[in-house]
């Protein structure tokens, strides 16, 4: 057993585990990140839009140094069926506070910078090595094993990811159906910095966050994504697991043909693939936190189930900065009053719950079962295609009153069908 | 609507460092035939193969290490999932 005994090692050096990282270097406390990856980020992926409210709060003006890409000012959803699109633009020319701002970014370079200002502060960092094992006495966590060797520290803190591998050999995390998950696959698509401009109607350094509904996830609980890089366009869809064997295409068939569809392939014509990537995405919410603190240990980010997926849109990376920060405050609580114990720990439950992380999530609470319901990701982007379909084509046949047309689409979906979706989903949001 | 994807060739453009002989994922003997049909569906890298004459193929060299597997089928058909060795399996250098 070495001698050496931290005030916490951290597993996982995504945003969580650096941003914990940080905040408890930054006090003073002795820090060890552990990363099974070559580089913080070497094996992580997300579709692409930070937004930067919560590590703004720890690293004001974090942007003007960071990599990021680009600053989100153009918004679009789209309903997508095979052969229509039906899209939402919003263009944002106000002013935004730093906090309320959001970027789009690449995990490779967003990672390594967010572990260098944890360095700078003081804490350590090793790379390339895997934790195997959480070492427990007595029911406590007293350290971890990693490549043969044994650490001790007083705490330890979970930031795996969504696959929580030690969590679940701690007992804490209980493995969720996989109902309770989606996939997601993405390709990084290199294009000129012009093109990418032109294409999407941007100016210098601004971006643009596309998110599409119906038929990328094959009418299964998904959607597909575009985010604008510096010179690249990160193009991916999320598609739910729960009914994924009666799927009549495959995960990547499902993006090869949201590619190709008329809509996206003039956007990316003439790119060149630079990555591909895929990654599971927890989707449960609330439903899915496991225990959270216990002797000597803590939970955060993705693998204590702080992601929020808002139909065609997920939301981790500002959650997994403030749940990283939250921990972090926790064990300096503990460090305080020299308890590490569960009872010592157990500000992080309370920072939490205090933050918007926990009151999010309880908002959000019934959404992941309301989506579920297929008429959501099949028949509504059917429905307003039609509508638009109808209220476009003059053919010389007498016009009808838009009421009318309205009416007629509306039936085919049933109306009591968009009354009851509507009404859970207004109570569900 | 569009031609059957090569996953293949969007894999070759990954950066992975294999770590021979190691397998991090290894299938039982006799896989259940409708959950495996699930991992052909979902696999992002398409690992999970069905040849022609019905048989199954799988090698974890190409894995994205996205956890699908292991959360859809878990114990039905896997032997062993973990994560490869610390350094080796997928480097993104974008994410
Ligand atoms: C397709 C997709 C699109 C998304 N889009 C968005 C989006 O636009 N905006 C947004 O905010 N969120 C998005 N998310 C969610 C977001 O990516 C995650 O919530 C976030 O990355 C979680 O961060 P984390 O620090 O908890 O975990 P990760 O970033 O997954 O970090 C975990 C780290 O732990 C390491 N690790 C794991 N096990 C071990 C071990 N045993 N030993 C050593 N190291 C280990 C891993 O290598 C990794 O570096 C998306 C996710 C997906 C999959
Ligand atoms: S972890 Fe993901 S990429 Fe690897 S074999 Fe399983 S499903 Fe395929």
């Amino acid at each position: 057993m070495s001698e050496e005994s931290f005030d916490a090692i951290i597993v996982g050096a995504g945003l969580a585990g650096c941003v914990a990282a940080y905040v408890l270097a930054k006090e003073g406390a002795d820090v060890l990140v552990i990363e099974r990856g070559n580089y913080a980020g070497s094996k992580n992926m997300t579709g692409g839009r930070l937004y930067a409210h919560s590590l703004e709060k720890i690293i004001p003006g974090f942007a003007k140094e960071a990599p990021i890409e680009r600053k989100v000012t153009k918004e679009k959803v789209t309903f997508l069926t095979d052969d229509t699109g039906v899209t939402l633009d919003y263009h944002n020319g106000r002013d935004q506070t730093a906090v309320e701002e959001s970027y789009t970014l690449l995990r490779g370079d967003f990672d390594q910078w967010l572990m260098g200002k944890a360095e700078e502060v003081g804490a350590q960092f090793i790379t390339g090595i895997r934790v195997e094992e959480i070492l427990t006495q007595d029911g406590k966590v007293i350290g971890v094993k990693a490549d043969g060797d044994e650490l001790t520290a007083k705490s330890v803190i979970l930031a795996e990811g969504v696959n929580p591998v030690l969590g679940e050999q701690l007992g804490m995390v209980k493995r969720v159906k996989s109902d309770a998950m989606a996939v997601g696959a993405k390709e990084l698509i290199e294009l000129p910095q012009k093109v990418i401009q032109d294409r999407f109607n941007l100016n210098d350094d601004e971006g643009c966050a596309w998110l599409f509904a119906g038929s990328p996830a094959n009418g299964l609980m998904g959607g597909g994504f575009i985010y604008t890089n510096k010179s690249s366009v990160s193009l991916g869809i999320v598609c739910g697991l729960h009914d994924i064997g009666s799927s009549d295409k495959t995960v990547p068939q499902m993006l090869e043909d949201f590619k190709n569809h008329a809509m996206i392939k003039p956007l990316i014509e003439g790119g060149k693939l630079i990555e591909y990537s895929g990654h599971v995405v927890p989707e449960a919410g609330i439903h899915m936190v496991p225990k959270l603190v216990d002797d000597g240990v803590l939970i955060t980010g993705d693998a204590a189930g702080f992601c929020l997926n808002i139909g065609y849109t997920v939301r981790g990376m500002d959650l997994a900065i403030a749940s990283g920060e939250a921990a972090a405050k926790a064990v300096l609580a503990a460090r305080e009053k020299n308890d590490f114990s569960a009872q010592g720990l157990s500000s992080y439950q309370t920072l939490l719950e205090d933050s918007f992380i926990m009151k999010d999530l309880k908002l959000y609470k019934e959404l992941p079962k309301f989506m579920e319901n297929p008429r959501i990701f099949n028949e509504y982007p059917k429905m307003v295609a039609d509508i638009m379909q109808s209220m476009f084509t003059v053919d010389g046949t007498p016009s009808q009153p838009i009421r009318k047309t309205l009416m007629k689409h509306c039936k085919e979906v049933g109306y009591m069908n968009l009354i009851k979706d509507g009404i859970k989903g207004v109570t569900s949001i | 609507m569009s031609e059957v994807v090569n996953v293949d060739v969007k894999l070759g453009v990954n950066k992975f460092h294999v770590d021979e002989g190691h397998p991090h994922i290894i299938l039982k003997d006799n896989p259940d035939m409708n959950e495996y049909r699930k991992l052909v569906n979902a696999c992002p890298a398409g690992l999970y193969k069905l040849e022609d004459d019905g048989s199954i193929r799988f090698d974890s060299a190409g894995c994205l290490e996205c956890g699908t597997c292991k959360f859809l089928c878990g114990e039905t058909i896997l032997e062993k999932w973990e994560y490869p060795r610390g350094t080796f399996g997928i480097e993104y250098r974008y994410g």
